[in-house]
């Protein structure tokens, strides 16, 4: 069986190189064989977003997408494979294309006139398939676990539903019971799905090819989304001491009025946590996709400028560091999803604080306890 | 730069997904999983405790079964003492018993003794009385006037007596 498996996948290896290969055979054939690489453009398209998603060993094939846009005669939704490569598509009175040039390179815009004009998008992107593959992910382990609990009571799962079972247990008893107390149980579910949500996406980005290798939570709008999630539950749920503390803390009255110093500080503090939050996951995710993107580019620079010799000399270099990078990243992947549930958690019990112990409690500015 | 512009197909994806995610998760699998934990630590807690408690009433048990033997041991040894020293004592009354009862009838027997010498010293009294009034009567019959013919007579006279006796 396994031989069997190992044996169809090096054959889809093969497939899909043996596909490349006739790619750069057409490319070359036309003429387009002795592209300058463009560094910067292939590192921002890999770190980006994308209409369709793009298989290995291949430039040009890619798995189509459904765009979805709002144009301004309704409702849109057409295949991606149509917009691919910059080619305009014609649905109904209305053209769209994805300019490679301009303001809104990259996105699907609507030719009004032959002017640019950006509609209400929200297409199945790369990135947003991944989050339902994701979302699929997280629920078919949760349920693989539940269901197991059903067929054996108080048994102790193993293999996958024993480590799921073991993030949960780190996550509920080390993370949110430990700083949240009695009140775990009300804010548990939240920062649970959280995390796991976090960490499958950080993983599979780290896979290079489908279903992976979207660059997700390097993505501030995903981050940003996450961040934003915990920013409402924290304040929505904050106490009235909480709200107390923001706009008339136990400050000397001089700093608090007639100039509110400290409230507007307080203020600020409110949302200076998700921009914290936003920006670690997304800077630390995004950096270690950069510097594999990056240690493989060197081959091809190398390659070009030098020579073919010392671009195979880089290569082995390159990949010993990219693998090296990717390891790096499977822990970086954890600590991340860690880091951020358990800010997470600290903000969230801040909110609840309910004026008993006033003396002992000190808000730590998110830089403070910053892992990274 | 696009990597710093958040999409917002993207957001509203990722709003939906994670909604739709932590909606199932908190009404079907979190409140399985958590209710799933505890209860096997709680089984896991009582298990230990009730083994601990089963060594626990063991180890008493045993302690009282050890203590029950002893003290059966110590009764035993009791009345073991106590038979030994009632064996002693009854053979000491018995003992008591029989040395007054013999004691009783030597005395008795030295009563009946002296009695019997007492009579027979009265008897022989009496017989010695009549003898020598006999021997005195032949002795005058005869009015014996050879001294070795009174001799022979009182010598005759003893000789009947001893006979007689």
């Amino acid at each position: 069986m396994k031989k069997l498996i190992t044996f169809i996948i090096i054959l889809v290896i093969a497939g899909f190189m043996a596909l490349g290969f006739s790619d750069a055979a057409a490319d070359s054939a036309n003429g387009q064989g002795e592209k300058k690489i463009d560094p910067k453009e292939i590192i921002f398209e890999h770190l980006g977003d994308a209409y369709g998603w793009e298989l290995p060993f291949s430039h040009h094939r890619r798995i189509p997408l459904p765009v979805i846009v709002f144009g301004s005669d309704g409702l849109h939704c057409f295949s991606s494979a149509r917009i691919a490569h910059g080619h305009e598509y014609v649905d109904g009175n209305t053209t769209f294309v994805v300019p490679t040039e301009g303001p809104h390179r990259g996105k699907v815009v609507e030719l009004v006139d032959g002017q640019e004009r950006v509609p209400f998008d929200v297409s199945i992107t790369k990135n947003v398939l991944a989050v339902f593959i994701t979302v699929a992910l997280v629920l078919w382990f949760a349920f693989a676990l539940v269901g197991w609990y059903k067929k054996h009571p108080y048994g102790a799962p193993r293999g996958a539903r024993g480590a799921f079972e073991a993030l949960f247990v780190f996550i509920y008893d080390g993370v949110v019971k430990s700083t949240l107390g009695d009140k775990a149980k009300k804010f548990a579910p939240f920062l649970l799905t959280v995390f796991m949500f976090i960490f499958m996406m950080n993983l599979l980005g780290l896979i290079v090819i489908f279903p992976g290798g979207a660059n997700l939570t390097g993505n501030i709008a995903v981050t940003m989304t996450m961040a934003i999630l915990t920013f409402l539950v924290t304040n929505i749920f904050g106490t009235k001491h909480y709200w107390k503390e923001i706009f008339w803390p136990d400050v000397p009255l001089w700093l608090k009025f007639p100039l509110p110093i400290m409230p507007l500080i307080e203020l600020f503090g409110i949302f200076t946590k998700p921009a914290a939050l936003t920006v670690r996951l997304f800077a630390n995710m995004m950096g270690g996709h950069m510097i594999v993107i990056v240690l493989t580019l060197l081959i091809f620079i190398f390659a070009s400028v030098i020579s073919v010799a010392v671009g195979g000399a880089t290569a082995i270099v390159s990949i010993l560091f990219s693998v090296f990078m990717l390891l790096i990243d499977v822990l970086v992947s954890f600590i991340q999803a860690y880091v951020f549930t358990m800010l997470s958690t600290i903000f969230i019990s801040l909110a609840q604080e309910d004026g008993h112990h006033e003396h002992e409690k000190k808000e730590p500015h998110p830089q403070h306890i910053s892992a990274n | 730069m696009e990597l710093f512009t958040p999409s917002f197909g993207l957001v509203f994806w990722m709003f939906v997904s994670f909604a739709l995610l932590f909606l199932i998760l908190w009404k079907f699998a979190w409140p399985v999983i958590m209710k799933s934990v505890d209860e096997r630590a709680d089984l896991i807690d009582k298990g230990v405790e009730y083994a601990q408690q089963a060594r626990l009433q063991l180890d008493n048990a045993r302690k009282s079964a050890d203590d029950i033997v002893a003290a059966a041991r110590r009764k035993e040894a009791d009345i073991i003492r106590e038979a030994d020293s009632l064996k002693a004592q009854i053979v000491e009354e018995a003992r008591a018993n029989a040395k007054e009862v013999a004691h009783k009838e030597v005395e008795a027997a030295k009563i009946s003794i002296e009695q019997s010498r007492k009579e027979a010293e009265n008897s022989l009294r009496q017989q010695v009385g009549v003898i020598a009034l006999n021997i005195a009567q032949q002795v005058l019959r005869r009015q014996l006037n050879d001294p070795q013919a009174q001799q022979a007579l009182v010598n005759s006279l003893l000789d009947q007596v001893e006979n007689q006796n």
